[in-house]
């Protein structure tokens, strides 16, 4: 018997339909991935099992978990259900625990709440789960409160809460989106363990389709609310008969076509780290004593050549965006150089930096973050134009967006809109919109596509890549996704704890790493062609 | 946290020094020989003269500030002009009908505005907030001494439960002294309470729309527990600063009040002694003044660690 029985589910909010006719079922001790791109449905399916849909939202027909009716259940019997029988984790470790109260109160308050266990009971078992889950006593007493965890330790909490009551089912809702590589796998692992241990039914909705591939024993693929495909895991994807399923595999695969672009003349690098480094002060443990200061960048060198594209790689808190930092000149680091086109950019003051800024542009990861919403796309695409020695007319100024926004894809008639009137993935297409404007020599990329859905992502991957050959900019690729290096890289520098451990062609580095930091990196990295023979074996 | 504590400890402390420089600067500047005054308008130059010199008004500045301030520290206020008895004797006195009335109409605008607040975050946008939220911006816009006059005539000419003013003094009973207090309380803490309601509002929904809400919710806690157990404690911060920033409001509050209530308070006193232009005792007043608004956000400061561990350190 199943689990969870959805049966023609409908979804509105308002008068905008979300979900149409969705079918799905879970068994005890099953897997099911839940795949789909951003706007899909994914998320509302999960919310509309636990009832925790938006106030307009209306759903129609049947949910039945355990043979409860979902939709037709009052709440006080669905606050029975939730954390006890059917746990969530969320996609968001940094803000999904209450920063106020400790660890141990958290996982222990759902306990207490259900079984009506006493204090010293619950926190007993309080301290079982959260061992479980890889926070042992010694570090992580009941005592910490979030803040004081990392982000791949708080995922741990939110399972732990999750999987206090052992739940019939586990919902998992994109839960190492916001993770490294070497956390995502780790978390992944825990998850596969606690459903094999106790039978659980677990729901994983992801967009990435080489993480569900490795997970799940049945996929059900969401596009715009309906369901496209639904099957077995490795049959749906060696098969993909439909033509949406190969549309997402292919795209989780895309590596753009990057002929070498032709250099203009000149052998000079372009940009030059030398033994550059980087102390923040550190906390003070005595009064007496001077802090030890922190090393997030030590002793790094690198060159990047005209036109050249290099992928930074390495797990969150490395230290590769403080040296991005530095490189972009928006901060100093505490030792060595760096040079662009030859000249020193240490040290120099903002009005001699200007023609540095000119050639050297940045493109961030977040695209709904970096737009001011006040402002229309003219203003917002021109903003580094203030950095050229002859500021333009504004006829000319409109040329210039209107040239920087055919070159990303998007129309002169774009110019006159705001930045909510766009998509994701055209924000994203906005943002390198303004960082080619001003012809730049070097663009510093941040995470460019981690935000994206795979489909766009390929799409900014080309438009990376033809950018790079029409008008020869070099790239600096600053990523934890080891497949943004393998697509867009000549060269691959592994970061670790603030040094450079390993260097060298992308393929190299990729296909045969030497140090352990980038061994972890690669074995960790979800690789879509891997998953799916290992799941051919499995499921025969 | 003790270095927290400590910071705002060593701050509160300069300010306090930095306000008493400023208090005694103005004083300075403002027009009007205190001896001159006390003296009337047929003194001679000659007597006004000599008692500067018995006031010590002749010395220079910097010694005057430093006499003056050290008798602050040892409560030496020095004497009354009019009055002619010491400072110290007059405040205590008012002070012991100021201080519970400004405590009293503390505690009661956070008592009323807190489930008011609570009340319409969880209604949003629905008849019951849209009411209460209405009735909170009338609170804010009508000013305080015309509650007062409404609640003298329903409470005390009408219904005649509470005096329409004056003050029995403690030695009469606690009682009667409280019942004195609670109708010029209850105009003060309104519409403060209507202020510190709609900033309890607005920063609950703001909390409520945060993520740790929906874990809490799919742990299984019904919509109450969610909003006691965890908004609300998340939502005591911008509470608590608008709280320690209206205490302010709330002295000043008490010098119209206390005209009003025919209180003999605090208030009342700054009052006359203005009037009377017996600047010592305006003087020593506003210095207290001062002081209180100073430690109440000392406390405040230091309630911002007990609600958020952040502010504590790592530990």
């Amino acid at each position: 018997m199943s689990l969870i029985e959805i049966e023609n589910l409908s979804l509105t909010i308002g008068a905008t339909p979300i979900l149409t006719g969705v079918e799905l079922t879970i068994a005890p001790g099953e897997v099911v991935g839940l795949v789909g791109e951003s706007g899909s449905g994914k998320s509302m399916t999960a919310l509309t099992i636990m009832r925790l849909l938006p106030h307009l939202a209306r759903a129609e027909g049947r949910v039945a978990f355990d043979g409860i009716d979902i939709l037709a259940a009052t709440e006080d019997q669905m606050c029975a259900l939730r954390g006890d029988d059917i746990g969530m984790v969320f996609q968001e470790p940094m803000t999904a625990l209450n920063p106020v109260k400790t660890i141990g109160e958290q996982v222990a308050e759902g306990i207490r709440w259900h079984t009506k266990a006493g204090r010293a009971e619950a926190e007993e078992r309080t301290r079982k789960i959260l061992d479980r889950v890889g926070l042992p006593e010694a570090k992580f007493p009941l005592s910490r409160y979030p803040h004081e965890l990392s982000g791949g330790q708080r995922q741990r909490v939110v399972i732990a809460i999750a999987c206090a009551l052992k739940p019939k089912l586990l919902i998992a809702d994109e839960p190492t989106t916001a993770l490294d590589v070497v956390l995502q796998a780790q978390i992944l692992d825990l998850l596969r363990d606690l459903v094999s241990e106790n039978r659980m039914g677990l729901l994983l909705i992801s967009h990435d389709l080489a993480v569900v591939t490795e997970m799940a024993d049945r996929l059900t693929i969401l596009r715009s609310g309906e369901v496209t495909e639904a099957g077995d895991t490795a049959r749906t994807l060696s098969e993909q008969q439909h033509p949406y399923t190969r549309e997402l595999a292919l795209a989780s695969m895309h590596v753009p076509a990057r002929p070498k672009p032709h250099l203009a003349g000149s052998a000079k690098p372009l940009l030059e780290v030398e033994n550059v480094g980087r102390d923040y002060p550190g906390r003070r443990t005595s009064l007496f004593r001077p802090a030890e200061p922190i090393r997030a960048v030590h002793d790094v060198s690198l060159t990047i050549e005209p036109a050249q594209s290099v992928a930074l790689v390495g797990r969150s808190g490395c230290g590769k965006s403080t040296l991005a930092r530095m490189i972009l000149a928006l901060d100093k680091p505490t030792a060595g150089t760096i040079r662009f086109r030859g000249e020193p950019i240490t040290g120099k003051p903002e009005q001699a930096l200007k023609p540095t800024r000119r050639d050297m542009q940045v493109v961030f990861q977040d695209p709904y973050g970096s737009f001011d919403p006040r402002q229309k796309v003219e203003k917002l695409v021109a903003e580094p134009l203030h950095l050229l020695e002859r500021q333009p007319a504004k006829a000319e100024r409109r040329e210039m967006v209107a040239l920087a926004l055919h070159e990303v894809g998007l129309g002169p008639r774009d110019m006159d809109k705001y930045p909510h009137e766009f998509s994701g993935g055209q924000r994203q297409r906005l943002s390198i919109a303004r960082a080619i404007i001003t012809r730049p020599k070097l663009v510093v990329a941040d995470e460019p596509v981690s935000a994206l859905d795979v489909s766009i992502r390929a799409q900014i991957l080309d438009l990376f890549a033809e950018l790079n050959q029409k008008l020869g900019i070099a790239y600096l690729f600053i990523t934890h996704d080891l497949t943004v290096a393998r697509a867009m890289a000549d060269e691959v520098l592994v970061m670790h704890e603030g040094r450079i451990v390993e260097r060298g062609r992308a393929t190299d580095v990729l296909d045969h790493p030497r140090s352990e930091a980038a061994r972890a990196l690669v074995a960790a990295a979800p690789d879509l062609h891997r998953a799916i023979a290992r799941k051919m074996q499995e499921q025969g | 946290m003790t270095a927290y504590l400590l910071k705002r400890l060593i701050i509160a402390v300069l300010t306090l020094v930095l306000a008493s420089m400023v208090v005694f600067a103005v004083m300075e500047i403002l027009p009007g020989d205190p001896a001159r005054l006390m003296l009337g308008l047929n003194a001679s130059a000659d007597q006004v003269e000599m008692l500067r010199d018995q006031m010590g008004l002749n010395a220079p500045l910097v010694l005057r500030y430093l006499h003056w301030a050290g008798g602050l520290l040892s409560l030496d206020f020095g004497r009354s002009y009019t009055y002619s008895v010491p400072v110290i004797d007059l405040v205590r006195e008012r002070i012991a009908v100021s201080l519970p009335l400004a405590l009293i109409a503390l505690a009661l605008s956070t008592v009323i505005a807190i489930p008011v607040g609570v009340f319409s975050a969880s209604r949003q946008g629905r008849a019951g907030d849209t009411l209460v939220m209405g009735a909170a911006q009338l609170g804010v816009a009508v000013p305080n001494f015309w509650f007062a006059l409404m609640l003298i005539y329903l409470f005390a000419v009408w219904l005649r439960l509470v005096p329409a003013g004056g003050f029995p003094g403690w030695g009469a009973g606690i009682w009667p002294a409280l019942k004195s207090l609670i109708l010029p309380a209850v105009a003060l803490a309104l519409p403060q309470a209507a202020i510190l309601a709609r900033v309890a509002r607005s920063a609950l929904i703001e909390v409520l729309n945060e993520d740790y809400i929906r874990t809490a919710r799919a742990k299984g806690l019904p919509h109450r527990a969610v909003l006691w157990r965890h908004a609300l404690r998340n939502a005591m911060i911008p509470v608590l600063t608008i709280l320690g920033l209206q205490f302010a409001f709330l002295l000043a509050g008490t010098i119209i009040i206390e005209n009003v209530f025919y209180l003999p308070g605090l208030g009342r006193l700054i009052f006359q002694a203005i009037t009377q232009r017996d600047l010592i005792v305006v003087e020593s007043i506003v210095m207290l003044l001062v002081a209180a608004v100073i430690l109440i956000n000392l406390l405040v400061d230091f309630s911002y660690a007990i609600v958020d561990p952040r502010l504590r350190g790592r530990q």
